[in-house]
């Protein structure tokens, strides 16, 4: 099976823009699977955040998948186009990845 | 975050920093099981037998010291955190013990269903969040430990969203970091447990100890895919209803009876030796049943965790899942008296961070106590020795080397790949030979990162901390020509008396000398 992944990519205060990956994928396999599976086979540059991978105990990998917002590690690829996009609610970092710590936890 | 806390209540300012957000990453947060710790509340008990099946359990090589002061402070934690709120699991008026493989009784503690860490992260995060004296700063990646002459004075820190270089300062530091487990392509990790404290302790003139000695978990979820659920959840299963581990003609290989009590070990051997000799499971693991508990004793031990698993279109009652050993922590790590020292002054390190409490194999439920009791231990003496320091400063500067051609996210699934085939539960001299051959071939500088967030920068970090402590782990067990506790040598497979003793590790301008 092959998901079509239309992943938003920008950083804060430029245009932005969508790129296209074609996933190989098994069933049971997330989103988060897809876009890790991006990083080692087509561009490392892909930004996101997560840490657990897929216990979904670090609650990090939020992002919006087809407009809802959802844990990239507990939605399951689908045979077909997702688009992936950052929270909208929370301040840019880069790609998919938000500000999404607590103001006291800032830098 | 013990360590924060023991630091702030002894009167330091101190500056808690994560990589990633405070609290939610790490080892500690994925931990579903038990703690154990001798409150003896199901049953009498002092700290004196958790220290002799800790001591049993380590196969000769725990540092005693560390493993007293394990035992012996577990339970003052254990009622801290609960006075904390953190909610053990309670049972007739007490706190409800469980008796794990390798206890000689009930004296696990747990918070229900499978709550275990993340209720003691969530418990600690509270905590630090409510002490003003704590400033807490997450997205900073610490490259290096910041040194003059020798001495630690603090660290060098990326801040991850921008790429900026951010100097700390700090009188004393405590490394709280975690293990090393995301070496290995099959693991039960965070994404952060590439071992960064050890290479950072490493590459600070600290001596590293036990590197050869990674734990893994018998029985990691293998198959069907499952998700939103940590891969070892299974343990916990199985010590409330047993659970019968068979191999490919659906026959038990441990002498268990349905009871659960091989010893980790022992039990990624025996389910290797399977596979090996052709009779695992389809995906190259063994099959774990409970298909003789009814539907209702499921759901009476686990609760919702039953409807998270039918989510996964998994059905205890009727099929049985694969598992097979997954890479879960590490007893080897940063030498530490029991003061937390480390060998360089100044620096002292807490958790699983710390070798030596677990010698060559740790007991189930340790970690928990081990991250909880070494933090308390380490905040309180950094904070006592801070008190008497002038505060040092520390200056910017960032990564100057060449950024090299390669993908460095598929360079670091190859050397997982690697380590998982080489330098896994069962190893050989010709594997540990080929894993050596393939970490001196990746040589890593560390460059400036780019401005913004800099993912391939993040992983080049990784890589290159990956990398020195895979070498760590590999030199260490092709050095160690007898089997013992969780390493375990097919060339060599029986223990031999006069390996009874550890192994140390310093880096020597950029080799690692073992002694």
């Amino acid at each position: 099976m092959q998901a079509k992944l239309k992943v938003w990519r920008g950083d804060p205060g430029a245009a932005g823009r969508y790129e296209r990956y074609e996933v190989p994928f098994e069933q049971g396999q997330t989103v988060l699977d897809g876009l890790r599976w991006i990083r080692v086979h087509r561009d490392p540059s892909l930004a996101i955040r997560f840490s657990c991978i897929n216990a979904n105990a670090c609650k990090e990998c939020m992002i919006q998948v087809d407009g809802k917002t959802v844990y990239a590690c507990t939605t399951r690829l689908v045979d077909g186009e997702m688009t992936l996009e950052p929270l909208r609610n929370k301040a840019l970092i880069k790609d998919l990845v938000t500000e999404i710590a607590p103001p006291d936890e800032r830098a | 975050m013990y360590a924060a806390i023991a630091a702030a209540r002894a009167g330091a300012k101190v500056l808690l920093v994560d990589r990633s957000l405070i609290g939610r990453g790490g080892a500690t947060v994925m931990a579903q099981m038990t703690v154990a710790v001798a409150v003896g509340e199901e049953e009498p008990d002092h700290w004196e037998h958790h220290l002799a099946d800790t001591l049993q359990a380590g196969r000769g090589l725990c540092d005693r010291a560390l493993s007293q002061l394990l035992c012996e402070d577990g339970p003052e934690c254990i009622r801290e955190m609960d006075a904390w709120g953190i909610g053990w699991a309670r049972r007739d008026g007490h706190l409800s013990q469980v008796h794990a493989p390798g206890h000689d009784r009930k004296r696990c503690v747990y918070v229900d269903f499978l709550n275990t860490g993340p209720a003691v992260s969530k418990t600690l995060r509270a905590r630090v969040q409510r002490m003003p004296e704590i400033r807490r700063v997450g997205d900073l990646l610490v490259t290096d430990i910041a040194l003059r002459d020798g001495v630690c004075v603090g660290a060098h820190a990326v801040h991850v969203s921008t790429g900026r270089a951010v100097p700390i300062a700090a009188k004393a530091t405590v490394i709280a970091t975690g293990g090393l487990t995301r070496l290995y392509a099959r693991n039960s990790a965070s994404i952060n447990m590439g071992g960064d404290g050890y290479a950072l302790a490493l590459r600070a003139g600290a001596e590293l100890i036990d590197m050869e000695f990674v734990q893994f978990f018998p029985i990691g979820h293998l198959a069907p895919r499952l998700v939103g659920m940590d891969p070892i959840m299974w343990d916990p299963f199985r010590y409330k209803l047993g659970g019968r581990l068979l191999n490919s003609s659906l026959k038990e290989f441990l002498p268990e009876e349905g009871r659960y009590t091989s010893a980790r070990d022992l039990a990624t051997y025996a389910i290797l030796k399977e596979v090996e000799a052709g009779r695992g499971s389809p995906h190259g693991g063994a099959w774990l049943s409970f298909q003789h508990c009814g539907e209702a004793e499921l759901r009476s031990a686990f609760g919702p965790v039953i409807d998270r698993l039918a989510a996964n279109g998994i059905d205890l009652t009727r099929q049985n899942i694969e598992v097979a050993p997954i890479a879960h922590y590490h007893m080897g790590g940063i030498r530490a008296d029991t003061d937390m020292r480390t060998s360089v002054p100044h620096l002292f390190a807490a958790g699983e961070a710390v070798g030596g409490a677990n010698g060559a194999n740790r007991l189930s439920g340790n970690a928990i106590t081990e991250a909880v009791t070494f933090g308390r231990r380490a905040g309180a003496r950094a904070a006592a020795l801070a008190a008497k320091t002038a505060m040092p400063a520390v200056s910017a500067t960032s990564g100057n080397g060449k950024r090299p051609d390669l993908n460095p996210a598929a360079a670091i699934v190859e050397l997982q790949q690697v380590m998982n085939r080489d330098a896994g539960p069962l190893r050989t001299a010709a594997g540990l030979r080929r894993a050596i051959a393939h970490i001196e071939s990746l040589q890593v500088e560390l460059p400036a990162p780019r401005e913004g967030l800099d993912a391939e920068w993040v992983d080049l970090h990784d890589l290159r901390n990956m990398r020195l402590v895979a070498e760590c782990v590999t030199r260490a067990a092709l050095a160690r020509t007898e089997s013992r506790g969780a390493h375990q040598r097919d060339d060599f497979p029986d223990s031999d008396a006069g390996w009874q003793r550890r192994q140390a590790i310093r880096l020597e301008g950029n080799t690692c000398k073992l002694s």
